[in-house]
């Protein structure tokens, strides 16, 4: 196989499922009468015509990128973590709750320790399907879900009851909302006027870390094995369950650090539709990205523009912003049936073949 | 295509060529049979033989090349063409629905049973009934074939082929999961229907061709090097072909000598994954340096066995001792660590991790071991320089030691298993088939391996199905069947007739 | 003894939309294909069953027929979504649980931006209502629990044996089994694999539509972002736990819908008992009943998940 056709066909099967990808939303964005052209353009480019825009878009990149990482560690274990909007609704409750125990403490303190906390509660909420899968052969893919329906209940019961802002009470108004955590849990903004935090940062440095854990120790390979083939992995020693539920204990842990992340450096309290669907975008931009840190943080961003694209398109263009859920599910179909195309040998050998055949018969046009 | 009852006089083949990405399965071949006939079609493995026959089948669409039937041009496009021109294939792997019973199983191909919404079984079972009379075959046509024997299943299957018209057989190595007994009663089945049908039977049991066919046709690398009539050529002369030069496989000419119990194997029980019990009180003893051969059918317990001792089944009960230390229900990496090297049944998803790159897998049970890791990093530069080392001292062939490891060829991926395990320097090796599938010269070179380890004092159980490889390499051969051991007997006194007999399950040979 | 009849005859009509979901999905499964997006399917059948009356009548009564014309829509929308989907994972062979998620938001998705558009907020629509089943309906104590339903629900309960015939004893059903369970041995025979497999995954898909569009018709008479709410992983989930058995499946969908109506009974009873506890207990079912459900031996789908290709050698 010659490597310039290798690489060509790469290239034309990725900008082919990009292609589909649009092509399909389009059909759907003319079946609710939009400019498909405009709309398109709307999400791209709008977002990066002003400071507010760019940093809004890198805002959402930090949430993204947390999720995708740790959906990353248990996709490449083996285990395929749906669950990470619960997960990160637990821990937005554990980094709320510190912070409304102890308000007091300094933010050197406080901050790691919430975040910590945030931590925990995503990764215990991730050790239920990772023990569900490992020890009782559970579908990860149907407990993780029902667990992001279990979680969203417990995030309104504890926003509506224990967690409830004092000022709800008396106002009356009934938000589920806590009130206003302590100032001492802020993350600092970076840029005056805007919203970013320096919550990107912590994002940053955890890529670093991911690539660090699962291409350079030992603990890394050992869970790439057992996610690349599980039986060669417990024939060669390895703990496959043990190493299954650390995979998504760490996956948990990074959907709840986002939430915490989430709370302190945007919100400020914990509030309804924190979540807001980061569990699920972060699927989709872990599969973007290769499932490696270095495509993921590029991929983040995408998704950033496209999650704060979609939320002007309804403004703009008139299209409802649930367009970016059509999207996303489009482009993981896409990715999906393009890594099987590429992936496949048989279909690039045939495709070459013909390849190869039509520019003969047009070079022997050519003479002729 | 329209379906014919007419006899095939005569098919024929000409100029077949069919590729694989990065292989050529079957290099311009031609091969005639005429009614009556038996053809032999002989080969190493991955001589092509299979593809061809999946090609007369419409499995697989030629990229070059022609088939007549009757002088008359046919194309198959599906397995469906081919049926409709009374051709039928019992396949290597039996190819029943294992949850359906034996008329579902045939009803599948049987389209004149489906009327509609209803599927008529009534039709089904007259025409197995026809069919089983007429051939004097035994089928219990309401049995689920997961209750049937592997010797029951391959009845089943040639009556699905005949039932579903079939007038001309091609059989995909059928006797090897068979005892030598039933391969026996199969040859002589088939001789008796070699009267009205033709057929192409593909082995490398050199006697088996001797017996059944009249005309033999020999495969090497895809293509054709031999036609001619099979009496006028003896077993040695064909096995010369079928090669492409005299191999004479190493023996094992050391003294057998015990050395102390290295692994002991007392009253062992365990299950399958279905549930029924495998090994059933098996127990058999290994030295020091001496090689077992454990011969037997596939499917009396080799697997779990070999699960057992590494620590990848649970045991219900009884004893391993390893030198002197009962690893029973210790976990891999425990049995790992007390010294036991295995090479899996299954080397392409046991034996490596094929989307992980050669150097990957040969780290794959030393990952925390000193030697390549350091405060929980990877120790890159040892990683490369082991791999390196071992590359060239087994002789691998790959571009690199970056390939992903399932790229390889299935010789290549067996050195790579071989080279872990033997560098481990492991105290006691199991090795399941370690050569089935591979051509003669990787055969040639994991033998010699491994008769060098029983040679420096490492005990080896060797699993295996092929008779020629046990009694070649094993100093004691322990016969296994439905989980227990027969029987034990040193290798200069088992013949193949010996342990064909044990192998069928009856207890006390001497007598017979 | 009102209390349990309520709870009862409460319980059946849940059932419904779960019973004819895993209906469809047990067919996709018996077929070797695990459809997770059975979730977005009925998203869009839910959606469209209320568009079409809807746009017709724009609230106001309209005739039945719509209603129907509705269910017929999100049926066939819902096979064309299963064959999307087979395309996915049948042709392109590409791994089913994600792709079952990316279906899931695809269709999740659409049906929210499509339902923004053309009806904007909640609008509730006339639907379809009971049809009590002359006579019968009159039984005291059965006849309010078994013959006092909407049309839809007769329909899904006859569904069941219907499809045990289907899967058990019609030369498709036994095609579809064999190709989800040894799809070389059904290729070997002239089974043309991967058409079976499409036709399972419309028929699943069909299903899925029309149970999505029960809940917006008949069920909840209206439509609404969360209005299936995991009833299509719960239907999922039925299927493992119904060991891909019509009967089984049933009573598996019963178990889940009698929870249901408990949850609400228990509200109705005004017992102070957090809301957010009782919502939750049929996703805690699911994780129950998945975790005590042994797998069958023999008797299951082996080759699920598992795309087929003849050309790959093993």
């Amino acid at each position: 196989m010659t490597k310039r056709f290798n690489t060509g066909y790469k290239i034309t099967v990725i900008i082919l499922s990009i292609l589909v990808a649009m092509l399909i939303g389009a059909v759907i964005l003319i079946a609710i009468g939009a400019d498909v052209l405009k709309t398109y353009l709307v999400i791209l480019t709008e977002p990066l015509k002003n400071k507010i825009g760019i940093t809004e878009v890198l805002l959402r990149m930090i949430p993204l990128t947390i999720v995708a990482l740790g959906i990353t560690v248990a996709y490449r274990s083996g285990i395929i973590n749906i669950g990470a909007e619960g997960q990160m609704a637990i821990g937005i409750l554990a980094t709320t709750a510190i912070a409304l125990l102890f308000p007091n403490l300094p933010s050197y303190v406080l901050i790691p320790f919430a975040i910590l906390a945030g931590a925990l509660g995503g990764a215990f909420w991730g050790f239920i399907p990772g023990f569900l899968k490992a020890k009782l052969e559970v579908s990860e893919l149907l407990s993780t879900v029902m667990l992001n329906y279990i979680a969203a209940q417990l995030y309104t019961f504890f926003l509506r009851g224990p967690m409830l802002d004092p000022a709800e009470l008396t106002m009356g108004s009934g938000t589920p909302q806590s009130m206003r955590l302590t100032r001492n849990l802020d993350l600092t903004r970076l840029i005056p006027g805007t919203r970013l935090h320096s919550g990107i940062f912590i994002a940053i440095a955890l890529a670093l870390l991911i690539y660090l854990l699962l291409w350079k120790t030992s603990y890394g390979f050992k869970m790439r094995a057992a996610g690349a083939q599980e039986r060669a992995a417990r024939y060669g020693g390895i703990n496959v369950p043990k190493y299954l539920i650390i995979a998504m204990v760490i996956s948990g842990a990074f959907a709840g650090m986002a939430g915490a992340i989430e709370i302190a450096g945007v919100h400020r309290r914990a509030i309804e539709g924190v979540t807001s669907g980061y569990g699920f975008s972060g699927i989709v931009v872990a599969l973007f990205g290769g499932l490696h840190p270095a495509g993921i943080l590029p991929a983040a961003f995408f998704f950033g523009l496209l999650l704060y694209g979609a939320d002007m398109t309804q403004r703009l263009v008139g299209v409802p912003a649930n367009m970016v859920q059509v999207l996303q599910g489009v482009i993981i179909l896409v990715i999906v049936s393009s890594k099987m195309i590429l992936a496949n040998p048989y279909l690039q050998q045939r495709v070459e073949t013909k390849w190869l055949a039509l520019t003969k018969q047009s070079r022997k046009e050519v003479q002729a | 295509m329209e379906h014919t009852t007419r006899t095939i006089n005569s098919l024929r083949v000409e100029h077949i060529t069919k590729r694989f990405p990065g292989v050529l399965a079957c290099d311009d071949i031609s091969l005639s049979i005429g009614k009556g006939e038996v053809l032999a079609l002989v080969g190493e493995n991955g001589a092509g033989k299979t593809t061809l026959m999946n090609v007369l089948m419409g499995l697989y669409h030629p990229d070059e090349g022609k088939i007549f039937i009757n002088d008359e041009e046919v194309h198959f496009k599906s397995p469906n063409d081919a049926f409709a021109c009374g051709i039928g294939m019992v396949h290597q792997q039996y190819m029943l629905v294992p949850n359906m019973t034996v008329l579902e199983n045939i009803a599948l191909g049987y389209k004149q049973a489906w009327k509609g919404l209803k599927l008529d079984l009534a039709l089904v079972r007259r025409q197995v009934k026809d069919v089983i009379g007429k051939y004097g075959l035994t089928v219990d046509p309401d049995a689920y074939i997961w209750q049937l024997s592997v010797g029951e299943q391959q009845r089943v299957e040639l009556v699905k082929t005949l039932c579903l018209g079939a007038r001309f057989l091609i059989l995909d190595e059928p006797t090897s999961a068979l005892t030598p007994q039933e391969t026996d009663e199969l040859i002589v089945l088939l001789k008796r229907m070699a009267g009205e049908l033709s057929i192409i039977f593909i082995s490398h049991k050199l006697q088996e061709v001797k017996d059944l066919s009249s005309k033999v046709a020999i495969l090497r690398h895809g293509k054709v090097v031999f036609q001619g009539t099979t009496s006028d050529h003896s077993s040695s002369d064909i096995a010369a072909l079928m090669t492409g030069h005299e191999v004479v496989l190493p023996h094992n000419t050391g003294e057998a000598c015990c050395l102390g119990p290295m692994l002991q194997l007392k009253n062992l029980k365990a299950r399958s994954d279905r549930g029924f019990l495998a090994l059933d009180d098996l127990s058999l003893y290994v030295c020091k340096g001496e090689i077992v051969g454990l011969a037997g059918v596939s499917g009396n317990g080799q697997r779990e066995l070999a699960e057992v001792i590494n620590g990848l089944r649970h045991v219900e009960s009884g004893q391993i001792l390893f030198d002197g230390q009962d690893i029973a229900n210790f976990t891999p990496a425990q049995v790992i660590d007390a010294g036991m090297g295995y090479i899996p049944e299954e080397r392409n998803t046991e034996g490596i991790v094929p989307s992980f790159s050669m150097k990957e897998n040969f780290i794959l049970k030393d990952s925390t071991s000193s030697q390549f890791n350091r405060h929980a990093f990877l120790n890159n530069k040892e990683i490369d320089r082991n791999a390196n080392e071992l590359r060239e001292k087994f002789d691998i062939r790959s571009p690199n030691i970056e390939v992903a490891a399932g790229s390889l060829s299935g010789g290549n991926i067996q050195k790579v298993i071989l080279a872990r395990e033997i560098s481990r320097n492991p105290k006691f090796l199991i090795a399941v088939y370690p050569t089935r599938g591979l051509d003669m010269g990787a055969a040639e070179f994991i033998h010699k391996q491994l008769l060098q380890k029983r040679n420096e004092g490492v005990g080896i159980l060797l699993i295996s199905e092929e008779l020629d490889e046990i009694t070649n390499l094993s100093d004691q051969v322990a016969v296994i069947f439905k989980g227990k051991i027969q029987k034990v007997l040193p290798s200069s006194k088992a013949s193949r007739r010996r342990l064909g007999i044990l192998m069928a399950g009856v207890k006390d040979d001497e007598e017979i | 003894m009102t209390f349990i009849l309520n709870f009862l005859s409460l319980g059946i009509p849940f059932s419904v939309a779960l019973l004819i979901a895993s209906l469809g999905e047990m067919f996709n499964q018996r077929a070797g294909i695990f459809n997770l997006g059975c979730e977005g399917i009925m998203a869009m059948g839910a959606f469209l069953g209320m568009l079409i009356p809807y746009s017709i009548g724009r609230g106001a009564d309209v005739p039945g027929i719509y209603n129907y014309l509705g269910l017929l829509v999100a049926t066939g929308v819902g096979a064309l979504l299963g064959l999307f989907f087979a395309m996915v994972v049948v042709t392109f062979r590409a791994p089913q649980g994600i792709a079952g998620i990316g279906l899931q938001m695809f269709g999740v998705g659409t049906a929210g931006t499509l339902f923004r558009h053309f009806v904007g907020g909640t609008q509730s629509i006339p639907g379809i209502n009971r049809a009590p089943i002359p006579f019968l309906a009159d039984i005291p104590v059965l006849g309010p629990l078994f013959f006092n339903h909407n049309p839809l629900v007769y329909v899904a309960f006859f569904l069941v044996p219907i499809a045990w015939y289907v899967l058990f004893k019609t030369p498709w059903g036994l095609r579809v089994r064999a190709v989800g369970t040894h799809p070389r041995a059904a290729d070997s025979i002239g089974i043309q694999v991967n058409k079976v497999r499409f036709q399972a995954l419309a028929l699943g898909g069909a299903l899925a539509g029309l149970a999505g569009a029960y809940l917006s018709l008949c069920q909840a008479k209206m439509f609404s972002d969360e209005i299936i709410a995991g009833r299509g992983f719960i239907a999922v989930a039925l299927v493992y736990f119904g060991h891909w058995n019509p009967v089984k499946i049933m009573g598996g969908a019963l178990l889940f819908s009698l929870a249901q109506a408990l949850q609400l009974a228990i509200q109705g009873l005004g017992i102070d008992f957090p809301y957010e506890f009782l919502v939750m207990l049929p996703y805690v079912l699911v994780i129950l009943v998945l975790t005590l459900s042994r797998k069958a031996q023999h008797m299951g789908p082996t080759a699920l998940g598992k795309p087929f290709n003849r050309e790959m050698r093993t």
